[in-house]
């Protein structure tokens, strides 16, 4: 789960890091008052991609009329397709140095790695990787002072600006910790008036851990409804933009199913992992919510290890009763009661195949026929 | 031969008396595995299957010198369960688990590193040395012991390409999933150093998934081995940004794309099957080849 940046500064505020003063908004009318107070200030909207400075999703602004102007642009445009609903305003930073911090994990190495650079405030992808500093942290031991110092020698950092930023990763890497982070990213931290500041603040959270999360840790919905609807269901569902859904068990597999329907020169509408050993009604709901998407065709590709062919077959039948479905549909069953399952499809009319390749050119000549 | 477990390898279950453990057990105990504990607080003094049925791994370790555990428990008592095995001196740990958090992915993995401890998965089918030994979940009937041996990322997928194996009269030495976490234990390197090793294993077959670097890790190895390897990789039509099921399948950044894991694959010489049906038949085509090249 990723979090907006007015929700990772509110945590870093929390847990010690500075950040610049600021307030969140959704309406324009109400920030003369707060500009008044504090100067000349920077309008953040607050969406959740990358490259939202270019984007044109933030705003400078001197005076509150001004501020005021821009903030209502702001509310009114899309950054990037995603609509604006909240505005963070904050203090305008004199800068005079701007350095990169991130803390996030290493797959292959199985640690969290922290990365630090000198040439903060632009895209991390554009930093050449000799002025990166990359160091992986022993779970077991936590990030030590010493290697933070280490980290702020190699930046070239010195006197308290080098100690400052030693108690920022510190205090960084205790975030991460406390809060399951994923990826917890300062770019840029500034350095203004011999100050430093988080000038923007990205975090992303591991879904996984929620069941241990707190109070203090908001909650960012980035799924569409069909996939807030397959995720209640504990299925894997991603949508796409192509013509076929498809609904198939294991992840490998259902990735290796919509390869094939690429191949074969068609495009799948949807990712479904239906996961092993559904029962007959999560079946049933995977399979209209597939039907929801209108696809122009339906390929459902099981091969049962804990999943049962009869019971997938039973899951078919029932959504063909209760549903009136339009669009031709092909069924691959093998594994686990695949004869059981075949038998109850084909008592219905509904033809099976043994075979994937040849399921999928099926499949395909459907959508082929209808669109010629 | 084969790798990692064998018909001597001795195996607790941690939550043999949930669904799932116990389904399983009675799956494993049918396809030779000898289970020797079954571990669930509470319950000890019962019996699952034949099998005994301890409160803890210390208590089960008195009496059984087990060497190997499988971890059936739900996701959030995953850490606490692989500490107890670790602790308890279990050198093979098979975590069938999935949706086990990040951090605590991290700290199994720091600890069973200290301890010298092999850890499949989390997210994982398990492993099995066919007619010696299964550690896992997957259905006994699609596999039958030959010398080919299989490393895989992801369970269903492994299914479909061990099944035309056996269809094709291909045996396995020993098939293993890794996992579809982002932090897993066994790597694809560590799978391909011991099949290189094994002298019953004559061909590895890798099946792999965009996302991460562990195929290109393992390509740099894959070109040091005298052993043929066949290469399957899922996830080519996938768009980037999109996490495809597995928590580790993602095209982030630019990275982890099919095309570069193949280019990576091939320049290290192996075979690529870009259709699953494929693969049969070029594990037919390199153990030909490979004897031309010893003759």
């Amino acid at each position: 789960m990723r979090l907006y940046e007015y929700m990772a500064k509110e945590i870093f505020r929390n847990n010690g890091i500075p950040v610049p003063k600021g307030q969140v908004f959704t309406s324009a009318e109400e920030i003369a008052d707060f500009v008044a107070q504090i100067g000349p200030v920077a309008i953040k909207s607050q969406v959740l991609s990358g490259g939202r400075g270019k984007a044109g999703g933030i705003k400078f602004a001197s005076n509150p009329q001004e501020a005021t102007e821009k903030a209502r642009e702001l509310l009114a445009t899309e950054i990037k397709g995603l609509k604006v609903d909240v505005i963070l305003v904050e203090q305008k930073l004199s800068i005079e140095k701007e350095l990169y911090l991130a803390i996030t994990y290493d797959g292959a190495r199985r640690k969290p790695l922290l990365i630090a650079s000198a040439a903060g405030g632009v895209e991390i992808e554009q930093v050449a990787e000799e002025l990166l500093v990359k160091r992986l942290i022993d779970i077991n031991v936590g990030l030590q002072p010493y290697a933070a110092r280490e980290i702020t020698r190699q930046l070239g950092l010195k006197g308290q600006i080098a100690k400052h930023v030693v108690e920022i990763m510190l205090k960084l890497y205790q975030i991460f910790r406390k809060y399951d982070a994923e990826l917890i990213e300062i770019n840029p931290l500034v350095v203004a008036d011999s100050q430093e500041f988080a000038a923007d603040g990205k975090m992303t959270i591991d879904d996984e851990a929620a069941f241990r999360f707190g109070k203090d840790v908001p909650l960012v919905e980035e799924k569409t409804a069909v996939e807030q609807r397959a995720a209640e269901l504990g299925i894997s569902y991603v949508e796409l933009e192509g013509e076929i859904g498809v609904m198939a068990n294991g992840a490998g597999i259902t990735m290796a199913t919509l390869d094939l329907i690429n191949e074969f020169g068609s495009s799948p509408r949807n990712f479904m992992d239906a996961g092993g050993g559904s029962s007959i009604q999560a079946t049933a709901s995977a399979l209209e919510i597939l039907l929801s998407t209108q696809p122009k065709a339906l390929l459902i590709n099981i091969f049962g290890g804990i999943t049962r062919c009869d019971e997938v077959a039973k899951a078919i039948i029932q959504v063909k009763e209760t549903m009136d479905i339009q669009v031709p549909m092909v069924i691959r069953l093998v594994g686990t009661n695949e004869e059981a399952g075949i038998a109850l499809l084909r008592e219905q009319d509904i033809e099976t195949y043994r075979k994937i390749d040849e399921a999928v050119a099926k499949v395909v000549s459907f959508v082929k026929a209808k669109g010629a | 031969m084969a790798i990692i477990i064998n018909e001597t390898t001795k195996i607790l279950v941690q939550g043999i008396t949930g669904k799932q453990g116990q389904f399983h057990t009675s799956q494993m105990l049918a396809s030779g595995s000898r289970i020797v504990g079954g571990i669930s607080p509470g319950k000890g003094g019962q019996v699952v299957h034949g099998v005994r049925i301890y409160d803890t791994v210390e208590e089960a370790m008195m009496t059984e010198k087990a060497e190997a555990s499988v971890i059936f428990v739900p996701a959030k008592q995953v850490k606490d369960c692989v500490f107890e095995a670790i602790d308890g001196g279990i050198k093979t740990l098979v975590i069938i688990t999935e949706h086990v958090p990040l951090h605590d992915a991290m700290e199994i993995m720091a600890f069973a590193e200290m301890k010298h401890v092999q850890i499949v998965g989390p997210n994982t089918f398990g492993l099995i040395s066919p007619g010696k030994s299964k550690i896992g979940i997957m259905p006994n009937s699609i596999f039958i012991s030959g010398s080919v041996g299989v490393v895989a990322r992801s369970g269903t997928l492994s299914y479909e390409i061990v099944s035309q194996l056996t269809n094709a009269g291909i045996g396995q030495s020993t098939v293993v999933g890794l996992g579809g976490d982002r932090i897993v234990g066994l790597s694809f390197i560590e799978v391909l150093a011991q099949f290189e090793a094994d002298p019953e294993t004559k061909a590895v077959v890798l099946v792999g998934e965009i996302g991460g670097n562990a195929e290109e890790e393992a390509s740099i190895f894959i070109k040091t081995m005298s052993k043929p390897v066949i290469a399957f990789l899922a996830g080519k039509s996938a768009p980037p940004g999109k996490r495809m099921g597995h928590a580790g399948a993602i095209i982030e950044r630019g990275k982890g794309t099919y095309d570069r894991k193949i280019i990576a694959l091939k320049a290290a010489g192996a075979y690529i099957a870009s259709l699953p049906w494929e693969v049969s038949d070029l594990v037919k085509k390199a153990l030909t080849e490979t004897i031309h090249v010893r003759f």
